[in-house]
């Protein structure tokens, strides 16, 4: 299957939730009225779209009908103009540091996906042609470490880890002198989750990062955000909090194969300026894909048909 | 953090207690807020509507028509309703069988291993001799992961590393639990797409197998609008007996629990607060209700305080405070009162920008640390808690070995009390304000340290 119809088989549900709902709204009630809009409203939210660019749509429908009768715009090519709009594709999935190692920091809440994406990522700069390590930091779930390792062992990737309760900053540290010593291209950094409400562990997160800097100056290169796609409106909160404790360069979201949602990134990008640059569809190592925008609002809101008037 | 949601409510409210009189119209603008509010909380938007008519039925009833504080009476009944919707407190686990299998269901990630670590400690403690059983064949080193957390509780674990065959696994797991007298089986399975046929069918037939007495869905606190569809799908083929919530020690609202009772209708058992084993709580409907609503809700917490303090005692208090007269003695009486009125999270998340402390707070903790500040006090003797000055190394010493801790606690705590002090005169104002919002007599009658964090 092509990117694109595994995204859209995944979003097939909320496109078509969105597909029905906005095309009962046009043909029951062609000209927009307060309730109508208010229609349209929920069937956005509905989409995890969350509120404010909620509003930017329905104003923009709001706008569009006014000024050009019910014959003239698209609902949904205003709302797809819209998402597109709002979502500025990033340079590049993924950074390269000017010379020598590029270290790449994946952070996030509990359970988002941040060691398999670690994986993903190894496997898919392998894929081109460098060299991949990894580093396991989290060194307080149960287990984290082995499943990393698990990871390391299947794409053949060294994998660089101490004992649990070992202090990550500690680990992160000497994993990028190994990966130096290794001559690796590119390290990938497993840190463990931790809810953006928790001062003392965002603190945690920072001091890893404080550490980076200071083994090789500019690392982390990357720091990416992971985010579950069945997450609602707290993924703002998510991506506030990280983005302040621990600039980050950009999302990846997973677990895009099979849920109805996604819309939550436009808000984040909208607020915060984060380019999506990875979407996770599935468990596997290849279950990674860059993010590209129009083909994403394209598969969120389906293909434009002309309203029945 | 602290979405619009509760500011939102909030306005609403304040909007609310200014009116005499309430209109249909007034109503209607209010409650379309209340509607977004709950949108914003991820509770699902057809759930929301739902909701919404259902309070807005009774708001325009007699009853608040020709009520006095028409505004207070909207809040309670927007609150009873949630209250209803989410359902009773925890009816606790069924535990039918010989032994009684658990079988946790749900998305990727959403906790279930460490659910059933905290459920396994739970029965534990309950009497009950379980057995974790890794159930799931799919994940790296999800076994490790459950085998873990079985040492961490020193109860035993059954896993089959390189099995693939669940079924094949179940079977010899009930027969290691019956061969070792074990009484409950906790299920620890895969994390699995709700749209995922073939997945979803191995856990029908791994229910059919092992006939649980649960199935509980483990859901993320945090999952948006797609909550119902997760609960729709996942019940329909398996018949969910309950839920569990987790990760609700974060600051997502929850509103996903609204949509799991309104498209499945049966209760929430529990709710996980942390990544520790001991971080698992019984559902509390009404906790959640505060939670969905907004934090800021300081009518309930005017209502809870005054249920809980005696109005006299309080009023003491507050004139010592003011005055400066605030002695040890009565930091006692005050910590004790506090712990009447249930936990210090629910207390703090119900002030205005009180979820905003929580965040920096890790209240469990600060729960524990009141307990060992009571143990401080109450190894004093009266006088000295009357005159703290008195307080020399010795009797520190003292105090300490009665009490089990060091001495720098306990300098710590007279630290604390003498900063507690100097904070008197600042809640002395803050008091009289809640007074002014108008809680039922405007007692005021609130623990002045409860600030103190
Ligand atoms: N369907 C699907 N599942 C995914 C995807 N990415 C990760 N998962 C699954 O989600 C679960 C959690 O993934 P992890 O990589 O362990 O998540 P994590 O963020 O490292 O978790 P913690 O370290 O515990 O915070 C696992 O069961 C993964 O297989 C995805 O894109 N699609
Ligand atoms: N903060 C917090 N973290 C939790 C809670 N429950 C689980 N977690 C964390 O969430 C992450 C995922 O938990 P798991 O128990 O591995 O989730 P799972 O459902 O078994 O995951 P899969 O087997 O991959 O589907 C881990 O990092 C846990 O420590 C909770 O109540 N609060
Ligand atoms: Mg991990
Ligand atoms: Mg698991």
């Amino acid at each position: 299957m092509s990117f694109f119809q595994r995204l859209k088989a995944g979003l097939a549900k909320t496109q078509h939730r969105l597909v029905h709902e906005i095309r009962r709204i046009v043909t029951r009630s062609p000209r927009l009225t307060g309730a109508t809009l208010e229609e349209l409203e929920a069937a956005l939210l509905g989409a995890d779209l969350g509120l404010p660019m909620t509003r930017r749509i329905v104003d923009a429908v709001k706008t569009a009908y006014e000024t050009r009768g019910r014959d003239g715009p698209d609902v949904f090519a205003i709302a797809r103009a819209q998402i597109e709009q709002a979502l500025t594709p990033a340079e590049t999935p993924l950074g390269r540091a000017s010379a020598g190692l590029t270290v790449v920091s994946v952070v996030g809440v509990n359970g988002t996906g941040k060691t398999t994406t670690c994986a993903k990522l190894a496997h898919y700069v392998q894929g081109r042609g460098a060299a991949a390590m990894l580093a396991a930091c989290d060194t307080f779930r149960a287990a984290a470490i082995e499943q990393l390792q698990l990871w390391g062992r299947r794409l053949g990737v060294p994998v660089i880890a101490a004992a649990y309760q070992a202090d990550p900053a500690a680990v992160a540290h000497d994993a990028i002198a190994a990966a130096q010593a290794r001559g690796a291209d590119y390290l990938f950094v497993d840190t463990a989750g931790r809810l953006h409400t928790k001062s003392n562990l965002m603190k945690e997160l920072q001091k890893i990062h404080r550490v980076m800097d200071k083994k090789l100056p500019g690392a982390p290169h990357e720091v990416f955000l992971v985010l579950d796609a069945t997450t609602g409106m707290n993924a703002l909160a998510q991506a506030r909090e990280f983005h302040r404790a621990v600039p980050l360069t950009g999302l990846v979201v997973t677990k895009l194969d099979g849920t109805s949602k996604g819309g939550m990134v436009v808000a984040i990008q909208q607020e915060l300026g984060l380019p999506v640059r990875f979407i996770g569809v599935g468990e596997q190592a290849e279950d990674l894909q860059p993010f590209d925008p129009r083909q994403f609002a394209e598969a969120l809101f389906g293909t434009p048909e002309p309203a029945v008037a | 953090m602290f979405d619009s949601l509760s500011s939102k409510l909030q306005n609403v409210f304040r909007n609310l207690r200014g009116l005499g009189r309430i209109t249909e119209a007034n109503v209607a603008d209010a409650l379309r807020d209340v509607r977004l509010a709950l949108l914003e909380a991820d509770v699902n938007f057809q759930v929301a509507r739902d909701f919404i008519e259902a309070v807005k039925q009774k708001a325009l009833g007699q009853e608040v028509l020709r009520s006095i504080q028409p505004g207070q009476q909207i809040i309670k009944i927007i609150h009873d309703e949630l209250v209803t919707l989410l359902g009773a407190d925890s009816p606790g686990l069924r535990l039918e069988g010989a032994p009684a299998s658990l079988l946790l269901v749900g998305l990727h990630g959403s906790g279930k291993t460490t659910t059933c670590g905290k459920l396994a400690r739970w029965l534990h403690k309950q009497g009950a001799a379980p057995l974790l059983v890794a159930a799931d064949v799919y994940r790296p080193a999800a076994m490790d992961q459950l085998a873990t957390l079985g040492r961490q509780l020193n109860l035993p674990v059954f896993t089959k590393p390189g099995e693939t065959d669940v079924l094949r696994l179940a079977r010899e797991a009930l027969a290691f639990a019956a061969a070792n007298q074990r009484t409950v089986l906790l299920f620890d399975t895969a994390g699995r797409l709700h749209i995922d046929q073939p997945l979803v069918q191995e856990l029908v037939r791994l229910r059919d197998l092992v006939r649980p007495a649960e199935i509980l869905l483990v859901l993320d606190a945090a999952t948006g609008q797609e909550a119902v569809n997760v609960a729709t799908h996942f019940h329909q083929a398996l018949g969910i007996t309950g839920a569990v919530l987790t990760k609700l020690d974060g600051d997502a609202r929850g509103g996903a629990a609204l949509s799991f009772r309104a498209v499945v209708g049966r209760p929430i058992k529990f709710v996980g607060v942390g990544e520790k084993l001991e971080d698992l709580e019984p559902f509390h409907g009404e906790r959640l209700a505060q939670r969905i609503l907004g934090m800021g809700d300081v009518v309930a917490l005017v209502e809870k305080a005054a249920e809980a303090v005696d109005q006299d005692e309080a009023r003491r208090l507050e004139e010592k405070m003011r005055k400066g007269q605030f002695t040890l003695e009565d930091f006692l009486a005050q910590l004790r009162q506090m712990r009447k009125m249930g936990p210090l999270e629910s207390l703090v998340g119900l002030l205005p920008g009180g979820a905003d402390a929580l965040k920096n707070a890790d209240l469990s903790r600060s729960e524990k640390e009141f307990r060992r500040m009571e143990g401080i006090l109450c190894a004093m003797t009266p006088a000295e808690r009357r005159n703290p000055n008195i307080l020399n190394a010795r009797r520190r010493l003292r105090i300490a070995n009665g009490s089990g801790v060091k001495v720098s606690e306990v300098n710590n705590l007279l630290n604390r009390f003498h900063q507690m002090q100097q904070m008197m005169k600042k809640m002395g104002k803050f008091q009289k304000l809640l007074a002014r919002m108008g809680g039922p007599g405007g007692a005021g009658g609130l623990p002045p340290g409860m600030f103190g964090r």
